[in-house]
């Protein structure tokens, strides 16, 4: 099993973008900016914490030499029995003392750490929220899940202990240091020279320890995207029976995980064992310089004994102290990525006397809008177009015309790159973003269903509507139909990916929502497209409930949808070839004409 | 013990791994409580007795002892984590196998959330188990007795005087284990929810802001947020409650022992080493019963984890092959189905229902109905993808299961409804079904798929790479790479699920021209919503309700006074009422 060699081919059937095994520098400015997090707390759960850490570390402190240099030498060794009621009954109420400011502790660090970690979380999520389209164009979903619930995750450890434990350990470090000076600087020396090794364990093999876990969980990352993947698309896999072939390659993956695992705990199962040894170490030498120096007269039992518990002492602030250095580098990883979002500005301001709309009319505008995506590609070349209050109109034209971006341009998803978008003959980016999306509504082909009841998911188009006002939404456009067919009705619980909805009643859904939310303006892209026609059938009537008072503007392939509108708009490249109503545009016998056909060629042909 | 005993096949081969790890775990268990013995040694023979030649065998002995302790550890933890992954490449193995195996029923009800945590969580939780679990409950018990044989033989009244808190100690740690467990359980749930909430909120991002719900949605993001902030604090109260009652028992016994212990030096009746030796030895006995909660749960959790794992390696494969199926290189492509039936599950409706009909070789089978008609299921019996409760399907005049299942699949080329589209480059996605066609085949299905122009228009051509972080393309082009797909395996019988459906209608008309062309020699099923779709048909089965309720030439059926004429008039309203000349 272990000279097993994986093929590198197997392994290029798919691929998963892995990341590479590195640790960010170590930046102070960022570090500072993590950290002002904690500002909100410094006058109350921060300086508590800490006063409670102080006196368990001072506690834990005073305990060893309590018990050797005053208990064993002075009343155990001297036979004074009241001296060691005294005693005894001073480290008893230590005891109780570091028990009472532990309870504390635990509590108070706990609420730092977690009041950090919401309200750093709560920032980055309202902002990514209030983001443009443009910033979610550019990245997957999974990506941005990933920074808002891991990212931050990985922080909760760095502000519920890191930060505290960090001033905990180099208190208890210095205290120890400081002790065993002042009872033997000699020996304390001599023990001394372990210190140095503990360091080196502590940062550099656990960094080498730390890269290679880190490498594993890149292996599984890529195991776990293959795993997912396999079971979406299992149904292509066993229609083309490819099932061996990716067992193939799930092994190449699988072996790889295992390999990276075997190494890294062959590596990490040095740890402990170097730990010891070198603790080992600190105690022979103790026991040989240190009973010479009882031999020769300065040091007594109880010293002895002191040492030997402050040596095995030594150990967990330093090993903490190399736990605290590592999280403060994953830190900074996570942090640079959370910052990122943070720094990303929304592309679509809002102007600081943005005006509030209440009434639209609805008259929409286009002045030589010009829009592209990006440098490489124009998307819209100078657009002139005038849409009247209640009219319904409808884009025509090829996949990448730019009909969905002049949809976009109206809701300002995007803001132009020349060119004034106007309603009701106001530049759009006067009004307050709010209230010119109160007045909009698009409906899109994949209408998304967000997991609640159905109930929820209408009055998602206005959260404070009425049960009564719900219904009547979904009566009016037919929804109720359906709806009252399933088991629990309008409490029916739904998700995006559950089977209860077909894609013809999600539509449906989807209009009624759009219907609650009463726009002046209605876009709908595509929002028939992949809907049978019996659906259909009942849709239109639900559509035309929907139209009546608003001004409308479709985007659609099918020829039934685009036939009755006001005005036909035909883009080709980002420019308007043709516009006119359906009877007009035939008479032309230009592109409306030629798309017409090519309708009726699929219509005749094959 | 059940499951474990169940689970046997997939660690026993590796148990020697275990048993070394545990023989070198008596070894570190003995070495550790040797310390304390030094430390009492030193202070009573060597200082109080002045026997300080021992000196050197000491501090060099302790020396020794200790580097035979770190190679033993070393042994005990390589071998117990090689035990648990060793035992986890097979299961996963064995996992994938038989994912990869199941029938679509099991996957209709099956969830990915659900299987992936099975893979990735329990997964880890038996690791976890076997790698630390057992040696760790093995290493506990025998600290405990080894420390109490030694502090017994000290002094047996000093070891009961100091013990006396442990049963105190045992209580507050069962109380702390009853309590910790489902608050822990608290957050996992609560993070769970609001990892949910965020996820269906970046999904579903452009619904949000086309209604401009951002604010309503931050509003419920804040109370998942916060309802997380609160399981995790009061998880913290738990642990602040118990862990320093824990720690204070502890210390309670170290004050009981310098009380008691000091009288007893003080009175001669206990040496100062022994005393010294009794400190370290009571924190041996404490923190593993601290710790024996933690352990005993890690139990119970590996069992359930174990019990989800076998659900899934125990499913059955249900569609098997007989004993001497039959490989076939090359179908002809003759499709009979004798009065057959389907259903889903015992309880639900016929999906379809007494079904019978004959596709000759060549021949283009149309299939109309609406959602849920049963157009799907009955292309779906072809490949043995579900298996009729009544009836047979006979393919070249065989029954479809007296085929091996891997030759009957590879000669029908489907294209799905959903063209899920694999991470990896549009070469590899084209030829996912005969990996070994040649880049002229690729691109020839390609050209007629109408996909080769725009692949050829992306940066890397046939070598992009699509998936989550590859390029992303529209509805359209996968649907365009999945008929590629189906192409590139030079199927006999040739499946179109609804594949031009989210295409435009120029697109869909040069598909539909260059499929006239792929369509020869093959028999093929074309499910389609639009009459234009099929309208050529040899034969065209109208279904209802799992039913065929029509069947018949375009011809004759669109003259039939039936469902058929019903949507062939709402379809083509527009054509009839706009250009009579063009009809046709």
């Amino acid at each position: 099993m272990n000279k097993k060699k994986v093929n590198e081919n197997v392994l290029k059937r798919f691929h998963y973008s892995t990341d590479s095994v590195i640790d960010k520098p170590f930046n102070w400015h960022q570090m500072l900016r993590l950290f002002s997090y904690m500002k909100p707390y410094r006058k109350n759960l921060l300086p508590l914490s800490i006063a409670m850490v102080i006196i368990t570390t001072l506690v834990r402190l005073a305990i060893p030499i309590l018990i050797g240099k005053y208990t064993i030498d002075k009343a155990i060794v001297e036979k004074d029995m009241s001296l060691l009621t005294i005693l005894v009954t001073i480290i008893g109420s230590l005891y109780v003392l570091s028990y009472v400011a532990n309870i504390f502790r635990i509590k108070w660090m706990n609420d730092l750490g977690q009041s950090v970690i919401y309200d750093l979380r709560k920032h980055l999520f309202t902002h990514v929220q209030n983001l443009s389209h443009r910033f979610f164009d550019q990245r997957s979903a999974g990506s941005i899940l990933v920074r808002i619930m891991n990212d931050i995750n990985s922080l909760q450890e760095l502000f519920t202990n890191g930060a505290i434990n960090l001033l905990m350990d180099l208190v208890l470090l210095f205290g120890i240091i400081i002790i065993l000076f002042t009872l033997s600087p000699s020996l304390t020396i001599a023990v001394l020279l372990i210190l140095p090794i503990m360091f080196f364990i502590s940062t550099s093999l656990r960094r080498n320890i730390r890269r290679s876990w880190q490498l594993v969980r890149l292996k599984q990352a890529k195991m776990n995207s293959h795993l997912n993947e396999s079971i979406q698309g299992i149904r292509v896999t066993q229609s083309f029976t490819q099932e061996k072939e990716n067992m193939a390659f799930f092994d190449g993956v699988n072996w790889e995980t295992y390999e990276s695992w075997r190494v890294a705990s062959q590596k990490n199962a040095m740890f402990r064992p170097m730990v010891e040894m070198t603790n080992a170490l600190g105690t022979a030498v103790l026991i040989w310089y240190g009973t010479s120096l009882i031999q020769t007269g300065p040091l007594t039992i109880g010293v002895f004994v002191s040492f030997a518990f402050y040596l095995g002492m030594f150990w967990e602030p330093i090993s903490r102290l190399g736990q605290v250095y590592n999280q403060l580098l994953m830190g900074m990883a996570s942090s640079e990525r959370i910052f990122e979002f943070l720094d990303e500005k929304p592309l679509v301001a809002e102007k600081e006397n943005a005006i509030e709309i209440k009434d639209l009319q609805g008259r929409i505008q286009f002045e030589k809008v010009v829009f592209s995506y990006d440098e490489n590609r124009t998307a819209l070349n100078g657009i002139d177009l005038e849409i009247h209050a209640g009219q319904t109109v409808a884009l025509v034209g090829h996949t990448g015309s730019g009909k969905t971006t002049i949809a976009n341009l109206v809701s300002r998803f995007y803001d132009a790159s020349s060119g004034v978008v106007k309603i009701d003959g106001m530049d759009i980016k006067d009004i307050s973003l709010k209230s010119l999306r109160h007045q909009i509504s698009v409906v899109l082909q994949d209408t998304f269903i967000f997991s609640g009841t159905i109930m929820d998911n209408i009055r998602f188009g206005r959260p404070d509507a009425k049960d009564e006002e719900v219904m009547s939404a979904a009566e009016a456009v037919g929804a109720n139909f359906f709806i009252e067919k399933l088991s629990n009705g309008y409490l029916t619980e739904v998700e995006e990916r559950g089977n209860v909805l077909s894609v013809g009643e999600r539509q449906l859904l989807s209009f009624a929502r759009s219907l609650l939310a009463n726009p002046k303006i209605l876009i709908l892209d595509e929002a028939t497209a992949s809907i049978d026609t019996e659906t259909e059938l009942k849709i239109q009537n639900a559509l035309k409930t929907l139209l009546s008072g608003r001004t409308a503007i479709i985007i659609a392939h099918r020829l039934s949808t685009i036939r009755e509108s006001d005005c036909i708009f035909v883009l080709d490249h980002g420019h308007i070839i043709e516009r006119g109503n359906h009877q007009q545009l035939m008479e032309l016998q230009g592109e409306y004409h030629h798309l017409v056909k090519a309708q009726f060629q699929v219509n005749s042909a094959s | 013990m059940e499951t474990f005993k169940k689970l046997r096949p997939y660690y026993w081969p590796y148990v020697k791994y275990f048993i070394w790890s545990i023989v070198f775990l008596l070894l570190v268990t003995a070495i550790t409580t040797v310390y304390p013995v030094i430390l009492q040694l030193t202070i009573d023979e060597v200082m109080l007795g002045e026997n300080y030649n021992w000196i050197p065998y000491l501090a060099i002995g302790f020396i020794v002892l200790m580097a035979f302790k770190g190679v033993a550890t070393y042994i005990n933890q390589y071998y117990g984590d090689l035990f648990g992954i060793k035992t986890v490449y097979k299961l996963r193995n064995s996992l994938y196998e038989k994912l990869q195996f199941l029938p679509f029923r099991y996957y209709d009800n099956a969830k990915t959330g659900d299987l992936m945590s099975r893979l990735t969580a329990d997964v880890e939780g038996f690791r976890f188990f076997l790698s630390f679990g057992i040696s760790e409950l093995i290493r506990l018990v025998l600290l405990i007795g080894i420390s109490f044989a030694v502090m017994f033989y000290y002094s047996i009244s000093l070891t009961l005087v100091t013990m006396v808190t442990l049963p105190f100690l045992a209580i507050v740690v069962y109380k702390f284990d009853r309590a910790v467990h489902p608050a822990f359980r608290g957050i996992r749930k609560s993070f769970g929810k609001l990892n949910t909430k965020v996820q269906e909120n970046i999904s579903g991002i452009n619904t949000v802001k086309s209604l401009s719900r951002e604010e309503f949605e931050i509003g419920k993001f804040n109370d998942s947020n916060g309802d997380y902030k609160e399981n995790y604090l009061a998880t913290s109260k738990i642990w602040a409650k118990f862990f320093p009652l824990m720690e204070f028992l502890g210390n309670l016994s170290v004050v009981f022992l310098l009380s008691y212990g000091g009288y007893l030096v003080i009175e001669g009746k206990l040496q100062p080493g022994e005393l010294v030796a009794f400190y370290s030895l009571v924190w041996y006995i404490i923190w593993p019963i601290v710790n024996l909660g933690f352990v005993i749960n890690m139990f119970s959790q590996a069992k359930a984890s174990g019990e989800r794992l076998l659900e899934v390696l125990e499913e059955e494969q249900e569609i098997v092959e007989v004993d001497q199926s039959i490989e076939i290189v090359k179908l002809r492509g003759e499709v009979e189905f004798q009065n057959v039936t389907l259903r889903y599950d015992a309880e639900a409706k016929d999906a379809l229902y007494d079904i019978s009909f004959k596709a000759h070789q060549g021949k283009v089978i149309g299939l109309i109905g609406s959602t849920g008609s049963g157009k799907t299921s009955m292309t779906q019996l072809m490949t043995r993808f579900y298996e009729p409760v009544a009836g047979e399907v006979f393919i070249d005049g065989l029954k479809v299961n007296e085929y091996s299942l891997q030759s009957l699949r590879r000669n029908i080329g489907y294209v799905l409804q959903e063209s899920f589209l694999f991470s990896s480059s549009i070469k590899a996605n084209i030829s996912y079904g005969n990996p070994d066609a040649s880049m002229e085949q690729i691109i020839d299905a390609a050209r007629r798929a109408q996909a080769h122009d725009f692949i050829m228009e992306l940066p890397d051509g046939y070598d992009t790479i699509l998936g989550e972080r590859g390029m992303g393309l529209s509805g359209g082009q996968k649907q365009r790479i999945a008929i590629a797909r189906a192409i590139c395996v030079d199927p006999s019988i040739l499946v179109l699920d609804d594949a031009t459906s989210a295409v435009d209608m120029e697109t869909e008309f040069k598909i539909q021209k260059a499929l006239v062309e792929v369509m020869k020699n093959r028999t093929t099923f074309i499910i389609a919503h639009r009459i234009s779709s099929l309208k050529h048909a040899d034969e065209i089965l109208v279904l209802e309700e799992g039913r065929i309720v029509e069947r018949g030439v375009h011809s004759t059926l669109v003259n039939n006074q039936g469902l058929y004429q019903r949507i062939y008039e709402i379809q083509y309203k527009d054509q009839l009422v706009n250009m009579p000349t063009q009809a046709g």
